[in-house]
C-alpha cells in the first residue's frame, strides 16, 4: 500500500480494514456472548489500539483478523473477570482460530453472522427510528451523536433510545437469527424499508447524503449475502442511481435542481453503469426491482416515458398508493399526452387521499398547462406555492405560475 | 441474552379489543382449536377470559385509605378481555402463537415478557 507523502499509511489501513470488518466484529461477538454492549466496546477498543499500535509496529498482513483477534481478547477478559459461562469463554476460544485462518468454512459462519445482525436492528418489535439509529449504530459504527444529529434530537436521547432499544432485544428476547422460508418474506421488505429510510434520512436532514453511502453499503452487504433475493439487490441498484445525481441535484446557492434540468456531465456514471449491470438480469418482480428499473430509466437520459407509464402501471398494481398514482399520472401525461395523465390523476385523487398534496396540484398544473388552458394552470401553481413548505420549491412555482399568465395575455 | 437451546421464557399475552378489527372476510381461526393446539405445543400455560368490564372494581390505598371505585382503571375503548400465559423460545415464536388467536384478527395482542428477578 503507497501513502501520501507526510501521512502515514497506518491509519487509511485502519479506516479501510474497521469498514470491513467491524460488522463481522461485533456481530460474532454478539451472537456468543448475546451482550450487545460489550460486543461494540470490544469492537471499538480494537480501533483504538490499531490506530495507537500500527504506526509504530506497522500494519498487520490480515488487519480484520489482528482487530478480531484483539476485540475477542478483550471480550475474554471481560468475560473472565465478570467470571461466569464456561460456552461463551469456549466459543470465544474458537473464534481466534476462524480470524486467524480465515478458512471458507469459518467464512461461512461469519457471513451469517452479519446477516444475523441486520436482521435483528431491524426486526419489527423496535420502533422504526430505533431499527435505523441501531443499524447505524452497530454495523456501520457511526458514533452517536452523528445518528443524534440526524434524528434531531440530543446525544444523550439518542443514547437512551438505543440503550432502551437493546434491553428490549434482550429482556422480550428478540431472537438472534435470519428468518427462514414464509417468515423471511414477511420481514425482508422491513429490512429493506430500514436501509431506505437510512438512505433518505441523509437526505432529509440536512439536504446532504450523509448516510447515502452507509446505506450503499449495507444494502451492497445485504445483496452479498442474500444472492437469491431480486429486492436487496434492486434496491442497491435503486440507491445507486439515486445517488449518482448526488453532484447535481444542487446548483451552487443549493437550491434543488429538477431532473431535466440537472447538468448530466455531473451524473456518477460508473455508478449508473453498475446499477444497470445489476439490473440487466434480474428476474424478480417486486416493489424496488420497478422503482429501480424506472430509475434506470431517468438516468439514461432522455426517458422512454412510454416504458416508465408501463413499470408504474405495475407498480401501482403491486403497492397501490396515492404517491406511486400520482406519479404514474405523470408518466402517464409524458407517454400519452396531458389529457391521459389528467384523467389517471382524476382516478387517484378520487379518495381523496391526494387533497392539498403540494406536489399533485404542481403536477395538475403543469398536465393542465400543456392541455391548453394556461388561465387555469396558473392559478393551480399559484395554490400549489401557497402550500408547499419549500422555499425553494415556491420561488420556481410561482415563476411558472407568473409564466402560465403571460402566456394567457399573450395569446388573448 | 442468547437463549441457550433449552430454555424458554414466559410470555403474558393481553386480550384486548380493537376499534378496527379486521375487515377480511376469511373465516377466523377456532378458539378451541387454538386452545387445544398450543396446549399440547407446550406453548399455553394457562388461560382465561375475563367477564366484561362492567364487572371491573378498582381498588388503590392513599394515605392508608381505601379507595374502590367502579370500573377499568383508565378510560379507553381498548379492553382486556382474557389473557393467556405463553411459554416460547423467543419473541418470534410467541409472535407466530399470537398470529393465529382469532383476536388478532377480531382485536389486538399485546406480549409482555414476564419479569425475570433471577437474573
Amino acid at each position: 500500500m503507497t501513502a501520501p507523502e507526510g501521512r502515514h499509511p497506518a491509519d487509511a489501513a485502519v479506516a479501510e480494514a474497521a469498514a470491513e470488518a467491524y460488522a463481522r466484529i461485533v456481530a460474532a461477538l454478539i451472537r456468543i456472548t448475546g451482550d450487545w454492549t460489550l460486543a461494540e466496546d470490544c469492537a471499538q477498543e480494537a480501533l483504538a489500539q490499531a490506530l495507537s499500535r500500527w504506526p509504530e509496529s506497522g500494519v498487520p498482513g490480515n488487519p480484520g483478523g489482528w482487530l478480531m483477534t484483539v476485540a475477542r481478547n478483550r471480550a475474554l477478559d471481560q468475560i473472565r473477570r465478570a467470571s461466569v459461562e464456561r460456552r461463551k469463554l469456549r466459543e470465544l476460544a474458537l473464534l481466534a482460530l476462524t480470524a486467524a485462518t480465515d478458512g471458507p468454512v469459518a467464512e461461512e459462519d461469519v457471513v451469517d453472522d452479519r446477516l444475523r445482525l441486520i436482521f435483528t436492528c431491524c426486526h419489527p418489535a423496535l420502533a422504526m427510528e430505533a431499527r435505523v439509529a441501531l443499524t447505524l449504530r452497530t454495523i456501520c459504527a457511526v458514533p452517536t451523536r452523528d445518528v443524534a444529529r440526524a434524528f434531531l434530537v440530543s446525544e444523550s436521547a439518542m443514547t437512551r433510545r438505543l440503550t432502551r432499544a437493546k434491553t428490549k432485544i434482550a429482556d422480550a428476547r428478540i431472537p438472534y437469527r435470519v428468518p427462514s422460508g414464509a417468515a423471511l418474506a414477511e420481514r425482508l421488505p422491513g429490512v429493506l424499508a430500514v436501509l431506505y429510510l437510512l438512505f433518505t434520512t441523509g437526505y432529509d436532514a440536512d439536504g446532504e447524503p450523509a448516510f447515502a453511502a452507509e446505506a450503499i453499503r449495507l444494502a451492497r452487504l445485504l445483496a452479498g449475502l442474500m444472492p437469491g433475493e431480486g429486492e436487496p439487490r434492486a434496491l442497491l441498484a435503486l440507491f445507486l442511481l439515486q445517488h449518482s445525481r448526488r453532484d447535481a441535484r444542487r446548483d451552487a446557492d443549493g437550491e434543488l435542481v429538477p431532473l431535466d434540468r440537472q447538468d448530466r456531465t455531473r451524473w456518477d456514471r460508473a455508478a449508473i453503469a453498475e446499477a444497470n449491470g445489476l439490473l440487466r438480469d434480474l428476474r424478480h418482480t417486486g416493489p424496488y426491482v420497478l422503482q429501480a428499473r424506472i430509475a434506470a430509466c431517468h438516468a439514461a437520459g432522455d426517458a422512454d416515458w412510454r416504458t416508465v407509464a408501463r413499470l408504474y402501471d405495475r407498480l401501482a398494481a403491486l403497492q397501490p398508493n396515492p404517491v406511486v398514482e400520482l406519479n404514474r399520472a405523470v408518466a402517464h401525461g409524458y407517454a400519452h399526452g396531458p389529457r391521459a395523465g389528467l384523467a389517471v390523476l382524476a382516478g387517484a385523487r378520487a379518495g381523496g387521499a391526494l387533497d392539498g398534496y403540494p406536489l399533485a396540484l404542481a403536477a395538475e398544473a403543469d398536465l393542465t398547462a400543456r392541455a391548453g388552458d394556461r388561465a387555469r394552470a396558473a392559478g393551480l401553481f399559484r395554490e400549489a406555492a401557497a402550500r408547499t413548505h419549500s422555499e425553494a420549491e415556491r420561488r420556481a412555482l410561482l415563476e411558472r405560475a407568473a409564466e402560465e399568465s403571460r402566456r394567457t395575455e399573450a395569446t388573448s | 441474552m442468547k437463549p441457550n437451546e433449552e430454555s424458554v421464557m414466559k410470555y403474558m399475552m393481553f386480550v384486548c379489543t380493537d376499534t378496527e378489527p379486521d375487515t377480511d372476510t376469511a373465516d377466523y381461526p377456532d378458539i378451541d382449536v387454538w386452545v387445544a393446539e398450543r396446549d399440547a405445543a407446550g406453548q399455553r400455560l394457562q388461560g382465561m377470559a375475563l367477564a366484561p368490564e362492567t364487572a371491573a372494581t378498582t381498588v388503590r390505598v392513599r394515605d392508608g385509605e381505601l379507595l374502590v371505585s367502579d370500573g377499568p382503571f383508565t378510560e379507553t375503548k381498548e379492553i382486556i378481555v382474557g389473557f393467556d400465559l405463553l411459554e416460547c423460545a423467543d419473541l418470534d415464536e410467541a409472535i407466530e402463537v399470537a398470529r393465529a388467536h382469532p383476536m388478532a384478527r377480531s382485536g389486538r395482542l399485546e406480549i409482555r415478557p414476564v419479569a425475570d428477578f433471577e437474573q
